[in-house]
């Protein structure tokens, strides 16, 4: 069976508008989470990540009209159009279109600006394909804080069962006012930018961000490239929205992973986290990477530099994944101040250069679910 | 590689009837609110979880359709959930947007994700299984087909539950079935429209 | 027993959706949380709401929450002692 790469990709958030930028500014400490001050929900302000309506708007203007589309789907177009720049080649027709998002626009609920079909998630996909003029009915994939690396999983699938012979794989979510306070109603938004992994942890700080990535088969002559080995899901069968406190879906799916695909946890050279910094998720993951042997592995959470970007979140923790190990870099758990879980994990406290060659991403949602994927180095 | 799947069962709610494997099951009073159906159906079945009542009718839908679907037992943990709809959660997210505006409720929020349905029938039949939620304008087989096709053929489960659960300004469509390695109907597009659009009534 | 010690019984019926539950099955000393009536985390979320919608208390420190609310006797003292309407 022929393999699938993580080709070109693209991340748009408050601190780049493409993959270089972002890079940049990780290793340059820079963080999105800044003091805002715009939610009737908090009357004292918050932190999170967002991403100025102008910009977004300036940038779409030079693709297409700002006032044709909501701000989730320019910035999802946004990322899809930066990755087919750089395949300027590629059959569109037979491209897939794989988006994950947990609420769309759910910004546009109760407002009459758009139609109110828009707030269907098959319509916004729908509209975000149209733009491009890909000819298969976009698969979109919302099953919480998992979808955007289950979207992953699902374009490979459907490559492999012939559905399309590779696809464009795109996530994007927004801070809401709905889902702001549907977090502060959880008592789960914490009062200073989050701090994953961190006994002083309070919880989360929300993000927006979109991204997008090509997978399929890689007939380029690059040197490395990261290919997708596999993932699996696990329910914990245990809350809707609290983690199993033995992280038992967590732990099966990685178990289950590295049985299926014959790799132990000692060659694992990176753990990419879900770390959202609140007290139970993180304690849940050290518990499961304990479990599975992975407390040695170097760990880190992306969401110190982005807040929890809901259903781009692990798609966009993928691709840096991607990026760690082109380039054996290792990048700090922006924010960690000192460890806060029972069970201690080998969180990275500043970046450094390392050999990397297989990569475990996880990721966890509300609704029980879990789910840990490998990517390796292929190296020519 | 062509892996040989098979429906064992199927279930569909829809307009105050029950349909099981094709055979219309039982009918309940049209002019019923969907509230008054869903308590009607968790009687007539003489279930007893009292998380039912904390659900929203999305989930009721969902756990009342699988216990029809089997008997309340499913006994492979890892059978798969693969489901879809076209609305998402949207009726709760409506709901919950109503208390945003003084008191927003936290149980209700924490509905307002379609895959919660899917963390409601882990709990309750314990399956540690592969779940996915996607969204699709409509009753879309083929969705199904590839998803599941790739479930067998990567040897991650023996057994799949496959669910379209639909709910919109109280208009609901369930349909749900399950998939084994064996069986008597083909798991294919046609027997799947032929069940999901029952000719009789 | 109290009107407060009836009332909350009934908001937190109402509340929590505990279906076919009646007010004379809830003891003023059984525990809430854990064995007893077994309130999960949800559940103590929407006591949190209650607690200002009904009353006006808002809590500064959702960890209070578990002594507070131990049992219908304790949410009751909380109350009386805190509320502002």
């Amino acid at each position: 069976m022929s393999r699938n790469y993580l080709l070109s990709d693209s991340i748009i958030s408050p601190i780049g508008f493409s993959t270089e930028e972002n890079l940049k500014a990780i290793r340059n400490s820079e963080s999105a989470l800044k003091f805002q001050n715009n939610s009737r929900f908090f009357k004292n302000g918050y932190f999170a990540g967002l991403i100025n309506d102008l910009i977004i708007d300036e940038r779409f203007g030079e693709i297409g009209n700002p006032t044709d589309y909501t701000k989730l789907e320019k910035l999802i177009i946004l990322a899809i159009q930066q990755v087919l720049k750089t395949h300027p080649d590629l059959n569109i027709a037979q491209t897939g279109l794989v988006i994950s998002t947990t609420k769309g626009n759910i910004d546009q609920l109760g407002k009459t600006q758009f139609p109110s079909d828009r707030l269907f998630l098959w319509k916004m996909a729908k509209i975000i394909a149209d733009f491009f003029g890909f000819r298969m009915k976009p698969i979109v994939v919302s099953n919480a804080c998992i979808s955007g690396a289950l979207a992953i999983k699902t374009a490979n699938d459907f490559i492999e069962t012939g559905k399309f012979s590779n696809a464009i794989v795109a996530a994007g979510d927004l801070v809401s006012e709905f889902v702001l306070s549907g977090f502060q109603s959880f008592q789960a938004i914490s009062p200073e930018p989050c701090r994953p992994f961190s006994k002083d942890r309070q919880g989360v700080s929300l993000g927006e961000a979109a991204a997008a990535v090509l997978i399929g088969p890689d007939t380029s002559n690059s040197v490395d490239k990261i290919e997708y080995i596999d993932a699996i899901t696990a329910n914990d069968a245990n809350h809707i929205s609290g983690p199993s406190r033995t992280g038992e879906g967590l732990y099966q799916s990685i178990s289950r992973l590295l049985q299926q695909n014959k790799v132990e946890a000692s060659q694992i050279n990176y753990l990419s986290a879900h770390g959202t910094a609140t007290i139970y998720n993180d304690e849940m993951e050290a518990i499961a990477f304990h479990r599975a042997g992975l407390e040695n592995v170097p760990v880190n959470s992306f969401k110190g530099y982005y807040g929890h970007t809901l259903g781009t979140s692990a798609l966009i923790e993928s691709i840096l994944t991607k990026h760690s190990l082109l380039d054996n870099e290792l990048f700090a758990s922006h924010n960690f101040t000192e460890s806060g879980t029972s069970k201690d994990l080998n969180v990275i406290e500043n970046h450094q250069g390392k050999d990397l060659k297989i990569a475990l991403k996880t990721a966890s949602g509300f609704g029980g679910c879990n789910l840990a994927m490998l990517l390796k180095k292929e190296s020519l | 590689m062509s892996e040989e799947l098979f429906i064992t069962k199927s279930v569909i709610i829809r307009d105050s009837k029950i349909i099981k494997n094709g055979k219309p099951f039982f009918k309940a009073d049209p002019d019923a609110s969907l509230s008054e159906f869903l308590k009607t159906i968790y009687k007539e079945e003489h279930l007893k979880y009292p998380k039912f009542f904390k659900m929203d009718s999305l989930s009721k839908l969902v756990y009342l359709g699988v216990e029809l679907l089997t008997e309340g037992n499913i006994p492979d943990k890892k059978t798969a959930l693969v489901f879809a709809n076209s609305v998402s959660s949207l009726e709760t997210d409506e709901a919950y947007a109503g208390t945003m505006g003084e008191f927003p409720s936290p149980s209700l929020f924490v509905y307002t994700l379609p895959n919660i349905m899917l963390g409601e029938i882990s709990i309750r039949h314990q399956l540690k299984s592969e779940n996915i939620f996607l969204i699709s304008e409509e009753f879309d087989p083929t969705i199904y087909l590839d998803y599941t096709k790739a479930l067998f053929q990567q040897k991650k489960t023996d057994n799949v539950l496959c669910g379209w659960v639909n709910l919109h300004n109280n208009e609901y469509d369930v349909f749900l079935w399950q998939i084994a390695r064996s069986g008597r109907t083909d798991f294919n597009e046609e027997e799947l429209k032929k069940l999901y659009l029952p000719t009789h009534e | 027993m109290s009107d407060l010690h009836t009332e909350l019984k009934q908001s937190i019926i109402q509340q929590l959706n505990l279906e076919d539950m009646e007010v004379s099955e809830i003891e003023n000393d059984e525990h809430l949380f854990g064995d007893g009536l077994g309130l999960d985390s949800i559940d103590a979320l929407e006591l949190i709401v209650l607690l200002e919608k009904d009353y006006g208390i808002k809590l500064t420190d959702p960890n209070q929450g578990k002594e507070i609310f131990n049992s219908i006797n304790s949410m009751a003292d909380f109350i009386e002692k805190n509320r502002i309407r």
